[in-house]
């Protein structure tokens, strides 16, 4: 058994394509040897990477294939053998497989009778197979951004390959990609050891060779050490502590080969700027991490990861030089924050003309003038229906809402758009409903983030949105296939997610005519369906509703999404019911009878149901299916239109005994028509009654 | 926390290089590693990029090695010399590597000694940060240099530039002066930046005194005393001309043409018994055309599209229609420059 590294070697991958690659070399290594059955049945995978490297080490490779028996066939027999004897072609084959002319047997095919031989196929040596196959492997990796960098272009990857490990026990597999021939030697960390190369004897001894060389090649062991020493640098802050951020800890990790960490500190004064500003320089743009108090509040220190361990002098002035950018970055955005100051928020909405939205829907002042439209509308709908708006908070918001795309602060983070309007709102004294609807217009982000605090800030984020989903579709940029480049399935995911989350009573038809826009009947098809499958989205990937309930619920109407929720939940509840169960039967039976019937001409498509007649009604089993769908009937309207669905689909179920009676002793697609006529009418009418949850003939029996 | 004390006695340790000893420095270090020293471009350009030297050049086949430092105008980025960190005119060392060598990494590492900057001592990382020019449709993967938390290279390997793929593509490395500068001399105001000491009386000038008044009445012209009207008859100018160049450029020598007028000629001899004009006189116009004029007047449209943009003086619908329009004839001027190139040598 043998031991096997791969080691690519390359100029630095970008931070957040890493951990992808590495996962992925790993896995088609490990699958190279086991299509090629190299791979020991006990074998140990190890996978490394660093900012310059991605390694697999196999522990457990076999020396060679083992043989494989593999019956080849060769000539006509008559054409091999001669009077028994073998001819010249029949000895030529026998060499050819390897074996005795003895050994050969016959075979009969649909073409006669062959001579065949059952040859031992030789296992190829690991070595040989490796050299032919493992370069493959590494050219094959995706990269979200590729590059050229030799001349004719004969590779692309994502950054030029710069050495190539591959070892199996003490001995180099000959490997080649992008010009470099492997061997066994690797290099170390680019400062602190320097160009020397550095060999390896045997791939056990590889962690340790690089841990020597200031490259702790092992990605969670960095990860740890990141961790332990933000913890320990945030102890000299009396009752502080780092604030944790997962997504920061893994981009520093991909950053470094040999990390540690420093503590720097800034000015008290700054702590005057809203804690976003701060946060957003820190982690966004220094990839630094803040120090909070005990209460979560700010303290002026900061936390950074360097790819190296300074000595005691190279700390000091590592940490004045990051104190050094940091307080840039704060003067900055300090004077951004006093220079936009001079410029208020309502003189700013006539800037928005010079802000282009999208090149055919014109300016950001034209989208607000829209949105402005919208959110009235939207607010009037939701007083009339009993929602309080503070209607002229929204009314001063709307128009205020884009004009922080014209401050300097904006322009310098841009992903503090909204925060930044809504910090000037409330810094100007425009009042706190005003400032918070403006603050939070673009939330949720992504469907985990929270959904505006405010009703002001929920109108103002569904108009908003809704006027952009309203007017792309009407310029024909909708999303199509994994092209959503407006993020309007994230815009209406967000609009779901609101209505949902606050029970809003406005449901989607409210908003589409709320757009001032007016639309063709093809693109409402397409914005109907749109918001269809956006709702279908919200209730299987983020409620966790199974498929066939969506689809049941969904397919009787989907324009309050409140309401879809609610009878997902319900019939989620009750479904497990031998009852239900039975009536998801019979009304499925029910649809196959009335499509037949529609098929064979025996009923008109356009009819309307609810028209029994009682003195058609001759068996006693469809006069008691009769009755007691006309007592239940209002009864499920009732508990319907106070929203109380599991109860309406418990007393649905009451009625299995009754349909399944029916179903055993009443013919319906009898010969005589207005007997036919009329037991259509009733499953018909049964259908219609008890349909209005969910469509149960989408439920898949379990 | 007593880093700031500390910090700065480390600095006095060592007199912190000049803004024209960095200069000198970086220069003399490409020099002498087989760089030819170019000047600045002398027409306005938004960053080192732009210069023909590297725009241009890194076009075709040839080997390049060249620097230059290339003080780049952004009107917009303009700040009165109010801001300690903000210029209008900011300077840069450009350096174009064409085909990069495999340890052109090294080399740029070895030009941080070359400055002063003791590696071992500092933390250095290579981060993501691809370059693109859309208007000169150009882009690569490269990485900025983060030392001690201040991006202070941009570092691109040229993957496209005129919409034409690159084969061999150029490494370029993009040194930003004044912020290095600064990070050496430890000063928060680029105008405290010593630009040069006198050599016997030790007296210093400062970026502010050679620069200050060059900020302040340079912003003051982008943003308020640009005449708006004639800044749009100065574009236009520009653009009729460098128009007009590459519609001559593609009448005479686009390929399909050629052939055309080879079918005419053809046709004369078969028809008229004219002696068709020698081929030599078109190689010989096609060598004379000036397809750098054009590029010079492409990049005037730039920087008038730049200070009209600081004068708030675009329009939504404008923008996007002007930017295009330049982009077709910075585009077009690669192509042309690329195929005149690449015939003159073919003939």
């Amino acid at each position: 058994m043998a031991d096997l590294l791969f080691e690519a070697g390359m100029e630095e991958i970008p931070a957040r394509m890493i951990a992808a690659a590495e996962a992925e070399l790993t896995e088609r290594v490990v699958e190279l040897l086991r299509r090629e059955r190299l791979l020991a049945e006990k074998h140990e995978v190890h996978s490394y990477s660093t900012p310059r490297r991605l390694a697999v080490q196999v522990n457990g490779v076999l020396p060679r294939q083992p043989d494989a028996a593999r019956e080849l066939t060769g000539p006509a027999w008559s054409v091999a053998f001669k009077d028994g004897q073998a001819t010249a072609a029949g000895q030529a084959f026998a060499r050819k497989a390897g074996v005795d002319v003895a050994a050969l047997e016959k075979i009969n095919t649909p073409k006669g009778e062959y001579v065949a031989a059952k040859a031992l196929q030789k296992g190829r040596g690991a070595s040989e197979v490796l050299r032919d196959l493992l370069a493959a492997e590494l050219a094959a990796l995706y990269w979200p951004k590729n590059m050229y960098w030799r001349p004719l272009k004969p590779e692309r990857f994502v950054r030029p390959v710069r050495w190539i490990v591959a070892l199996l026990d003490h001995a180099v597999v000959p490997v080649e990609f992008g010009g470099v021939q492997s061997s066994s030697q690797t290099f170390g960390h680019r400062i602190l050891h320097g160009n020397a190369p550095l060999s390896i004897d045997h791939p056990e001894d590889y962690l340790g060779v690089l841990e020597s060389a200031s490259v702790t090649a092992d990605v969670q062991l960095r990860r740890h050490r990141i961790r332990k020493a933000l913890d320990l640098e945030t102890r000299s802050v009396p009752g502080g502590r780092w604030r944790e951020d997962a997504a920061l800890v893994e981009t520093v990790t991909h950053l470094t080969e040999w990390p540690s960490v420093v503590l720097g500190s800034f000015d008290r004064e700054y702590l005057v700027l809203p804690e976003e500003v701060l946060v957003t320089v820190m982690r966004d743009h220094q990839k630094y991490f803040a120090v909070e108090n005990a209460q979560g509040k700010l303290e002026p220190y900061f936390l950074a990861v360097l790819n190296t361990h300074p000595e005691e002098k190279g700390i000091d002035v590592i940490r004045h030089g990051n104190e050094r950018v940091l307080r840039a970055r704060f003067n900055d955005a300090r004077f951004f924050w006093r220079v936009d100051q001079k410029t208020p928020l309502e003189d700013r909405v006539d800037m928005l003309k010079s802000v282009t939205f999208h090149k055919e829907l014109g300016s950001y002042w034209d989208k607000t003038q829209a949105n402005l439209a919208i959110a009235e509308r939207l607010a009037d709908l939701l007083g009339s229906r009993g929602v309080p708006v503070d209607e002229s908070a929204l009314r001063q918001a709307v128009p205020l809402a884009k004009t922080d795309l014209t401050t300097e602060l904006v322009k310098e983070f841009t992903e503090l758009q909204g925060i930044v309007g809504g910090l000037y709102a409330r810094a100007q004294g425009l009042g706190e409903t005003v400032a918070q609807a403006i603050y939070w217009q673009y939330s949720p982000a992504a469907i985990e983030d929270p959904i505006p605090p405010t009703v002001e800030g929920q109108v103002l984020g569904i108009a908003d949105r809704i006027q952009t989903i309203v007017a792309m579709f009407g310029i024909g940029l909708e999303p199509t296939g994994s092209k959503d480049p407006f993020a309007l399935r994230r815009a209406a995911n967000a609009i779901v997610k609101i209505l949902a989350e606050t029970g809003l009573p406005l449901v989607r038809s409210d908003l589409f005519h709320a757009v001032p826009a007016a639309l063709d009947d093809a693109t409402k098809e397409k914005l109907v369906a749109f918001f269809h499958e956006r709702l279908e989205f919200w209730l299987r990937e983020l409620r966790g509703f199974a498929y066939d309930v969506v689809n049941a619920v969904l397919a009787v109407r989907s324009d309050n999404m409140r309401d879809a929720i609610a009878r997902a939940e319900a019939l989620t509840a009750v479904r497990g019911s031998d009852d239900l169960a039975a009536i998801a039967a019979a009304f499925k039976r029910i649809r196959n009878i009335l499509r037949q019937a529609q098929e064979k001409g025996l009923l008109n498509p356009g009819i309307d149901f609810g028209f029994v007649s009682q003195d058609l009604l001759q068996d006693p089993a469809e006069q008691a299916l009769n009755t007691a769908a006309a007592q239940l009937a209002p009864v499920v309207e009732e508990l319907q239109r106070k929203q109380e669905y599991r109860e309406a689909l418990e007393r649905i179920a009451t009625l299995r005994p009754h349909v399944d009676l029916f179903f055993d002793k009443v013919m319906v697609m009898v010969d005589d028509k207005s007997l036919r006529d009329n037991r259509l009418q009733l499953i018909g009418t049964v259908l219609g009654a008890f349909s209005k949850i969910a469509d149960f003939s989408e439920l898949v029996s379990a | 926390m007593t880093a700031i004390g500390s910090a700065s006695n480390v600095r006095v340790a060592t007199q912190a290089l000049t803004f024209q000893e960095l200069l000198l420095r970086l220069q003399n270090f490409w020099a002498e590693r087989g760089c030819v020293l170019a000047q600045p471009y002398d027409i306005e350009v938004g960053a080192g990029t732009m210069s023909p030297d590297t725009f241009l050049r890194v076009l075709g086949p040839d080997p390049v090695a060249i620097a230059y430092t290339q003080p780049s105008r952004r009107p917009a980025d303009g700040r009165y010399g109010e801001n300690p960190n903000r210029l209008y005119k900011h300077t840069q060392l450009q350096v174009i590597l064409k085909p990069p060598p495999a340890e052109i990494q090294d080399i740029y590492l070895d030009s941080l000694e070359a400055i002063g900057i003791r590696l071992r001592e500092h933390d250095i990382k290579f981060e993501e940060d691809n370059w693109e020019w859309p208007v000169g449709g150009a882009w690569g993967v490269g990485w900025q240099v983060m030392l001690d938390g201040l991006e202070i290279t941009q570092f691109t390997y040229f993957q496209q530039c005129g919409g034409m793929d690159l084969d061999p593509i150029s490494g370029e490395i993009t040194y930003g002066l004044e912020r290095i500068a600064a990070f050496l001399q430890d000063v928060d105001s680029i105008y405290d930046i010593v630009w040069a000491r006198d050599p016997k009386t030790g007296r210093a000038v400062t970026y502010g005194d050679i620069r200050l008044q060059d900020e302040l009445q340079l912003s003051v012209y982008n943003f308020e005393a640009a005449d708006i009207g004639k800044l749009w008859e100065h574009l236009r100018l520009y653009e009729a001309e460098c128009q007009a160049l590459l519609d001559e450029f593609h009448k005479t020598f686009r390929t399909e043409k050629a052939a055309e007028r080879h079918e005419k000629i053809h046709d004369r001899l078969v028809h008229d018994g004219a002696s068709p004009p020698p081929d030599e006189d078109l190689r010989v116009a096609l060598r004379r055309f000036p397809v750098l004029g054009a590029y010079e007047l492409c990049l005037k449209c730039s920087h008038l599209f730049n200070l009209l943009d600081a004068r708030g003086a675009i329009s939504v619908t404008e923008r996007v229609a002007v930017m295009a329009r330049i982009r077709n004839m910075v585009v077009g001027v690669a192509k042309a420059y690329a195929a005149q190139k690449q015939r003159a040598e073919a003939a």
